[in-house]
């Protein structure tokens, strides 16, 4: 690790400064950021890791002395390679930007110029071409110099080049909407590089991407700040990828940097309890598989789907997909994005009607749409949204998100306050939440009332598309926590993913899902240690691996204990 | 993109044809005896049967559309009841005037109205903001006649006599006088204007807090490149369709604002029409003005088109 | 786990707020100045078109003294056109105008949004064939269709509530589509579907609810424009028919003999002006308001 070879030459040259840096909201005065410290050394990267709400996203436009609207940078300093970035000087600021400091930002495709073509945009980041540059003093101002200052044409083809995109003419002129999200997201990165900055923030740059993708980005990125010796600061709220990249680890919690220390030692042995948090619940990739009580009563699969193909239109997404599910049993459907998981799972409930194929559940055929099936049947499959933030209707209680549901399948039920109380306590949530609208419920406690509402009418199959693609870390452990805990009481799920570490972490059987086939089904202790199809093989071996190297992870704890409220 | 140009061409024909369609059986074939309904209940069995004649009244409704579609095809769009010269030498200097009145107010006020609203944005939140944003929604409310009304009791009576209170001349030397136009002008402008306004601070708000927005300027670019080369070209786009609307809107509009101020266009000539129960003229104005809303529309949406860069390129 | 416990107190806290979120539109909208001034004055103008008729020194009709003279004995604005007093008259024009112009807006807003919701629902061609003849009817500028129909027939009371309503539930039905395929988009309507629940109870139990904010915006828009069209309707000389007192009839009458006797056409102008621009201003809070709930700042 480059960080402590030498500390002292690598203080002086440090490219990042930040001393006591604050923002606060107005008109309120929250601070949002309080307090924060950071030192980053020429070609290091820093992980800046913390969930929602912490206010990571924030310090990284400070960086750039950049404030969203009603926020204010109050206190502290920054220097970049010594020279001091004043917020108060917007003129200075801007001749900072772009030469010293550069951003990457989370979303590529809105960050970029839909109106103007890459040419453009590229060129007008290069400020010093053809001139002969500002105030540059040392060797590495004058190096940066040299390498801006000559044509800015072939200053846009060069980088373009180092970001493995093409550089013809034919490319330049195109406009952003003509890229892939990947591509995207490189001539961003080209477009911070041009100017061979001092700093470069990247803010969640790989969000959006699927795994294979983002092995290439930040294969990509590490390769450029070692290249151009430019200083990293990755903001991100996946531990394994910024255990994977960075030097160094700053944890951020509530506004405020909690632990900063190397890579190896916060991994190895985290400080602060917020720290431990993060880290046990991230999901590990390679384990036996979860393991369940074996299906008692063996009177063939809850669920068995033979030959589905499905598709919008002419459209074929889905072909061939053989399936089965055993009572009280976890199969864990694994795709990226476009593999056409989602489909298969609305089918299975009846959302999506154009599919062909045998869908049996108990001995009985599913009709295509829900509104022929049998309310029995509605009743005993039931299907959780991936975003919380949309599954409830907000206009209603609680109460009522629970009971309406249940009195249409199941009829008006003798003691609805029961009803109530029960669901919500077997999705570990007080009966007292019963009175609230949505919107007084955190991205959590939503979900967990989704699999309460789904839970009520004492289904036999339970399919979750992706619930908890928009949750945090720690919200996320809980959740599949929880869920093992339903099917320990003999409930069967279909969980649907594109998290592979997740997968070891809840079901026994895995299918994976590669452009509306499934290409690898077997029991997940098979297929993570010794898969067979490339396209698996490819996307264990890109997905960032974090081993836990203290303690044990909470999500491996045998599933004996009983659910948090259920005493 | 030629196809999508096409398609809305086609479908704007479609509805200009829907459009005379509703015009001829609105005057023609309510329920009831039209030519009865409009000379009144005390006209001679005579009168009556020769407009029945004049309208083709006898013929089967298809039959009496058919002749009267072939007549608009040749512009010949019958005889004016009232004074018996054939309607489109009637109309013709009168659309000429209204054209001139609506052009001058469209020149006016569409590009006034972008900078005001990109300004305000730019102003955001700041007193000229806020002072631009209650005058928009102050005129916005007020029906066009009232503010007609306004200016000529603020600019005609009273005190001041600036300018003339009402149009006096005839429909083919509207030019003339320049300044009789002012008020019809001014008024139609202010009329047409603060949604343009408020579309374009709205837009052009949304665009300068736009990620792209806050990328160039942490590209470290200068503010006039990122307001005039990364901002205004965006925001304009979602206001092209309220520019089409109001553009539209002014066809109509100018109806109670030359009856108002006595101007020889075709609102006036409509409102002289309906009390005449002169059909063949009413005919020919709605038409006309459900024209220029379709066409206005319509060259909004290809303009749309062609200034989108993802339809531009994509769907060549 | 940690981070749980210390979020709940949070929630709580939340919780004990009076939840609703109805009130919560129209208190937010409150809170902007400009709402304020607008429920001022549509309040005044209101109150003086609904108890104008009782506090009129004379009747609407009668006649008081010489035409067009601001001098006359025993009134306080003058005499109109033919003699009457500017003063009675005004006070009794307003009644009707506001009635028609808010049942036009009524008729309007609720078969708009009907067709709205239908529209962006069902999708598919109900969605086509509702949209397609909705295009046709924007062609014509609401003042000119209203004129075209009335031309043959005349002036009547229930073709203006019928001909302004149904040409804003052409442009009502839009914002409600719109509005609609938003909702529609989002999981809990496919939810409800995935168990089965009947279209048209997803429709008023779990759409229309969500979509109250842009129709009560909608409901100010269209009453603002209704006062306008109807007021121009009748300045056009095509609304109510002398000789009722109608402000709008008042200005078509007098506006001639503006420069001597501007009473009788300044009083109705004020009134339709600050009667449009105050129910704007109402619109405005409200629309302010709704982006506000929608984005999550006002709880």
């Amino acid at each position: 690790m480059t960080t402590s070879t030498d500390t002292t030459q690598q203080d002086e040259r440090a490219a990042l400064d930040v001393a006591g840096l604050t923002v606060v909201g107005r008109p309120s005065d929250v601070e949002i950021i309080h307090d924060v410290t950071l030192r980053v050394a020429r070609g290091d990267i820093l992980g800046l890791v913390g969930e929602s709400g912490s206010g990571k996203t924030t310090l990284g436009l400070a960086l750039l002395a950049h404030c969203k609207r009603a926020t204010e940078i109050t206190a502290g300093s920054i220097a970049l390679s010594g020279a001091a970035l004043d917020p108060g000087d917007a003129a200075a600021v801007r001749r900072m930007r772009g030469r010293r400091v550069a951003y990457i930002p989370q979303s590529p495709a809105s960050a970029l110029n839909p109106a103007l073509r890459l040419g453009t945009q590229l060129r007008e980041a290069l400020h010093d071409s053809g001139a002969d540059g500002g105030e540059a003093t040392d060797a590495e101002a004058a190096a940066r110099r040299r390498a801006v200052a000559g044509d800015p044409q072939e200053r846009v083809r060069e980088v373009l080049r180092e970001v493995a995109l093409p550089d013809d003419d034919a490319f330049l002129r195109r406009y952003p909407h003509q890229l892939s999200g990947g591509q995207q997201q490189r001539v961003a990165i080209a477009m911070a590089f041009i100017g061979c900055p001092d700093l470069i923030v990247l803010d969640e740059p790989t969000t959006g991407l699927d795994v294979t993708t983002q092995a290439h980005v930040l294969q990509t990125i590490r390769h450029m700040t070692r290249e151009y010796g430019t200083a990293g600061v990755y903001i991100s709220h996946d531990m394994a990828v910024v255990a994977d990249l960075a030097d160094e680890i700053a944890v951020m919690y509530r506004g405020e940097v909690v632990e900063r220390g190397p890579a190896d030692r916060l991994l190895g042995d985290p400080q602060h309890p917020y720290t431990v948090q993060l880290l046990r619940a991230v999901p590990i990739l390679k384990t036996a598989g979860h393991t369940a009580p074996e299906p008692a009563g063996e009177d063939g699969p809850l669920l068995r789907v033979r030959g589905l193909r499905a598709g919008y239109g002419r459209a074929t997404v889905l072909s061939g997909i053989d399936l089965d599910l055993a009572r009280g049993q976890c199969v864990a459907l694994l795709g990226e994005s476009g593999s056409g998981k989602t489909t298969l799972s609305r089918s299975l409930v009846g959302l999506h009607h154009q599919f062909t194929g045998e869908v049996v559940f108990d001995g009985d055929p599913l009709a295509p749409s829900s509104y022929r099936r049998t309310a029995e049947q509605r009743r005993r499959v039931q299907y959780i949204f991936q975003n919380p933030y949309e599954a409830l209707n907000p206009r209603k209680r609680v109460r009522d998100l629970i009971l309406r549901p249940y009195t249409h399948l199941a009829g008006q039920p003798q003691d609805p306050d029961a009803v109530v109380a029960t669901a919500l306590e077997r999705a570990a949530l007080p009966a007292s939440y019963g009175e609230r609208f949505p919107d007084q419920l955190s991205g959590g406690e939503r979900q967990r009332v989704s699999i309460a509402r789904a839970i009520a009418t004492r289904p036999d199959l339970l399919i979750c598309d992706e619930i908890t693609s928009a949750l945090d870390v720690s919200v996320q452990a809980e959740i599949v926590e929880l869920l093992r805990n339903l099917q320990s009481d003999g409930m069967a799920l279909l969980f649907v993913t594109h998290n592979i570490a997740l997968v070891s972490n809840i079901a026994q059987h895995v299918a994976v899902l590669n452009k509306g086939e499934i290409v690898e089904y077997g029991d997940v202790g098979t297929v993570m240690s010794a898969p067979t199809h490339p396209y698996t093989q490819a996307l264990i071996a890109d997905t960032p691996d974090f081993e836990l190297s203290f303690g044990e992870s909470p999500l491996h704890r045998p599933a004996t204990k009983s659910a948090p409220g259920g005493d | 993109m030629s196809r999508l140009i096409l398609y809305r061409l086609g479908y704007g024909l479609l509805t200009l044809f829907v459009v005379s369609l509703v015009v001829f059986l609105a005057t023609q074939a309510l329920p009831g005896d039209a030519a009865r309904a409009i000379l009144g209940r005390d006209a001679t069995a005579e009168r009556v049967a020769l407009l029945r004649d004049q309208l083709n009244l006898n013929d089967p409704l298809a039959v009496q559309y058919g002749k009267w579609l072939a007549g608009l095809f040749t512009l010949d769009l019958g005889d004016s009841f009232a004074n018996a010269r054939p309607v489109s030498e009637y109309l013709g200097p009168r659309v000429t005037a209204s054209f001139v009145l609506m052009g001058l107010a469209a020149l006016i006020a569409t590009p006034v109205s972008l900078l005001i609203g990109a300004y305000s944005a730019l102003r955001r939140d700041r007193a000229a903001d806020h002072a631009t944003s209650a005058v928009s929604l102050v005129l916005a409310a007020l029906p066009e006649f009232a503010v007609g009304i306004l200016l000529i009791l603020l600019l005609s009576t009273g005190w001041l006599h600036l300018l003339p209170p009402v149009f006096a001349g005839s429909a083919s030397a509207v030019l003339a006088d320049p300044a009789q136009l002012i008020l019809p002008v001014l008024t139609l402008v202010l009329a047409v204007s603060p949604p343009i306004i408020r579309m374009m601070r709205a837009s052009m708000i949304e665009v300068l807090e736009s990620e792209y927005v806050q990328q160039a300027r942490l590209k470290g670019l200068p503010e006039r490149v990122v307001v005039w080369r990364h901002a205004a070209p965006n925001a304009i786009g979602p206001v092209a369709q309220v520019i089409a609307v109001q553009l539209g809107w002014l066809a109509g509009g100018v109806v109670a604002i030359e009856f108002l101020f006595a101007f020889p266009g075709i609102g006036l000539a409509l409102m002289d029409a309906i009390t005449t129960r002169d059909i063949p003229v009413i005919q020919a104005v709605t038409l006309l003005i459900a024209l220029v809303y379709i066409v206005v529309n319509l060259l909004a949406d290809v303009v749309g088109l062609a200034a989108n860069p993802k339809v531009r390129v994509s769907a060549r | 786990m940690s981070l749980a416990t210390a979020t709940a107190p949070e929630s709580a806290a939340a919780a004990a707020a009076p939840a609703g979120r109805r009130q919560g539109l129209f208190r937010a909208a409150w809170r902007h100045g400009r709402t304020k001034v607008g429920v001022v004055l549509v309040g005044l103008v209101v109150l003086t078109a609904a108890l104008g008729p009782f506090l009129s020194p004379y009747s609407p009709t009668e006649l008081v003294g010489i035409p067009n003279r601001t001098d006359v004995e025993g009134t306080l604005f003058g005499t109109d056109g033919i003699g009457r007093d500017v003063l009675s008259r005004f006070l009794h024009g307003g009644y009707t105008l506001i009635t028609i112009a808010v049942s036009a807006a009524l008729v309007g807003v609720v078969v708009g949004a009907a067709i709205g919701v239908v529209a962006g629902y069902r999708r598919g061609w109900p969605d086509e064939a509702i949209m397609r003849t909705n295009d046709m009817v924007l062609a014509f500028p609401q003042l000119v269709l209203a004129l075209l129909v009335m031309s043959i027939i005349g002036p009547q009371v229930w073709l203006i509530i019928l001909l302004i309503g149904v040409s804003h539930a052409a442009r009502v039905a839009r914002v409600a589509r719109e509005a609609t395929l938003k909702v529609v988009e989002q999981d809990f309507v496919k939810s409800a579907e995935a168990i089965g629940v009947p279209g048209w109870r997803i429709m008023a139990g779990e759409i229309l609810p969500n979509i109250t904010s842009p129709l009560l915006v909608e409901l100010g828009l269209r009453i603002t424009y209704s006062v306008g069209l109807i007021a121009t309707l009748s300045f056009l000389g095509m609304g109510l028919q002398p000789p009722t007192a109608d402000w709008g009839l008042m200005i078509n009458e007098n506006r001639i003999a503006i420069t001597v006797q501007p009473w009788s056409v300044v009083l109705p102008v004020a009134a339709v002006a600050l009667l449009t621009i105050g129910a704007n201003l109402i619109t405005d809070g409200l629309s302010r308001a709704s982006i506000g709930i929608d984005r999550g700042v006002e709880k």
